[in-house]
């Protein structure tokens, strides 16, 4: 019947909160739910892990995202890969254009280099945190480590490569500005809002994020994301295939 | 694009190696030594990943590197970045010229995505890793398979964002070299894809020399 799995479509919220700079968050993204993540002052930027929540031995491959679409970065149509040839997430709306992921994210020793030290013990909850420590805390809340860090995505953020390959950063943030991915599968999303390491502010104030997850319906036959290339329509096959 | 030729005598080599293409090879690289990878034919990609010998979780990043030298290409005097932020290695010699660390490994299920359905059982570089690392690497498993480096392989960026897979700038003798800055494993599969241009449709042999220090 046209009705059934309609409370899955209705847009029901399922969580909605207001990550501040510094802050980390880990959650299953459920299958066909909706994560939007909003820069909510301008200039934030999102470091991104994503596993199969059921197998997390399968996990996000940034070169396969890229050679699959041909691409070098992230924006609406784009779907993010597994390393089993599956998708993970698919970027459904995107008022940015380019999320990053070939540039990584900050280590402890990288941020202290950055920004200095900004200890617990005299900033106390305003301490600088870093990616990589936010990174390695979520993972550990679900059994996993530092062999399962991988290349990242890093909403909000722009560093382009020059025809000599050379980078650069370009500022890429406007306040409201809103990305929003629908999960293919159960994803165990990791998220750090922290600074990324090429963007140029000496001073350590990584901005806030706004955060919702809503239910949502199965892509249809005729998605962008699924029609944008032959390798995404595969990937979606590959994708259904495993739920069959 | 930095060339540069070695100086290094061959015959002087105290570990001297023919990977065939479809094969695996896994082998230590000491602090001072040099390793040398060879493209025996030309326009061969050689999917090449490393590790800290003595903690193999730090192991080779290629985002860190890209970004710790500002450049999505790696050539003569690039320094291989570890997740720790350690450099494993540098490059010292190249008589190619580019080399890519975006382009990753071909696996069954990529190709799947990435040709067609029933590419699945074509041989390719991650099944070469898997065997490579049980028989030799043990207890790594694919969570150690992070993003890799293809020594000779040509995938340029464009400023719009987009990514090609180009025919090769290797050929016949060029060669890659790199000093470790400590003691590291070095994992190769000599890439089988037939499927691109990434191996000129044609994979071929590539030669491991190694010189101590």
């Amino acid at each position: 019947m046209p009705t059934e799995g309609k409370n899955e479509a209705d847009g029901r919220l399922v969580v909605s909160e207001t990550l501040g700079g510094g802050r980390m968050w880990s959650r299953v993204v459920r299958r066909n739910e909706r994560l939007t993540l909003t820069d909510v002052e301008g200039g934030a930027a999102v470091a991104a892990l994503f596993f199969n929540a059921k197998d997390p031995l399968e996990r996000y491959n940034m070169p396969d995202t890229l050679k699959a679409q041909h691409v070098s970065r992230l924006t609406k149509g784009n779907a993010l890969f597994s390393d089993m040839g599956r998708v993970l997430f698919s970027v459904v709306e995107d008022e940015v254009g380019w999320h990053d992921t070939i540039t990584g994210h900050l280590t402890a020793a990288a941020s202290e280099k950055k920004f200095g030290l900004g200890s617990y013990q005299a900033l106390r909850n305003e301490f600088y945190r870093n990616t990589r420590d936010n990174f390695l805390i979520e993972l550990g809340k679900h059994g996993l480590g530092k062999r399962d860090l991988h290349a990242n995505v890093n909403f909000f953020v722009k560093v382009v490569a020059g025809a000599d390959g050379a980078l650069s950063f370009v500022p890429n943030g406007r306040a409201g500005a809103t990305v929003e991915l629908r999960a293919e599968m159960d994803v165990l999303t990791v998220l750090s809002v922290t600074p990324h390491p090429l963007d140029p502010a000496a001073r350590y104030a990584p901005k806030p994020v706004a955060l919702v997850v809503r239910a949502g319906a199965a892509a249809p036959a005729d998605d962008p994301c699924r029609r944008s290339c032959p390798e995404n329509e595969r990937g979606f096959t590959l994708t259904e295939a495993y739920f069959a | 694009m930095a060339l540069k030729e070695s100086r290094l005598d061959p015959a002087r080599a105290s570990f001297d190696h023919v990977v065939e293409s479809g094969r695996g090879f896994s082998h230590d690289v000491l602090r001072g030594q040099t390793l040398r990878i060879v493209d025996l034919e030309g326009n061969q990609a050689v999917d090449t990943l490393f590790y800290d010998r003595h903690e193999r979780a730090n192991r080779y990043s290629a985002v860190d590197t890209i970004r710790e030298q500002g450049n999505v290409y790696l050539t003569t005097g690039t320094r291989l970045f570890s997740t720790e932020g350690d450099v494993l290695l540098t490059i010292v010699a190249d008589t190619c010229g580019r080399h890519d660390t975006l382009g990753g490994a071909c696996a069954a299920e990529s190709n799947q995505v990435r040709y067609a359905i029933e590419k699945k059982f074509m041989h390719n570089c991650r099944d070469t890793f898997l065997l490579e690392i049980a028989e030799h690497l043990a207890p790594m498993t694919k969570r150690d398979i992070p993003a890799n480096i293809n020594f000779f392989m040509n995938v340029p960026l464009t400023p719009e964002g987009g990514l090609r897979f180009e025919d090769g700038v290797s050929a016949s003798g060029r060669y890659v070299e790199l000093v470790a800055e400590r003691d590291v494993a070095v994992l190769i599969s000599n890439c089988p894809q037939l499927n691109n241009p990434c191996n000129a449709y044609n994979p071929t042999p590539v030669r491991i020399l190694i010189w101590d220090a």
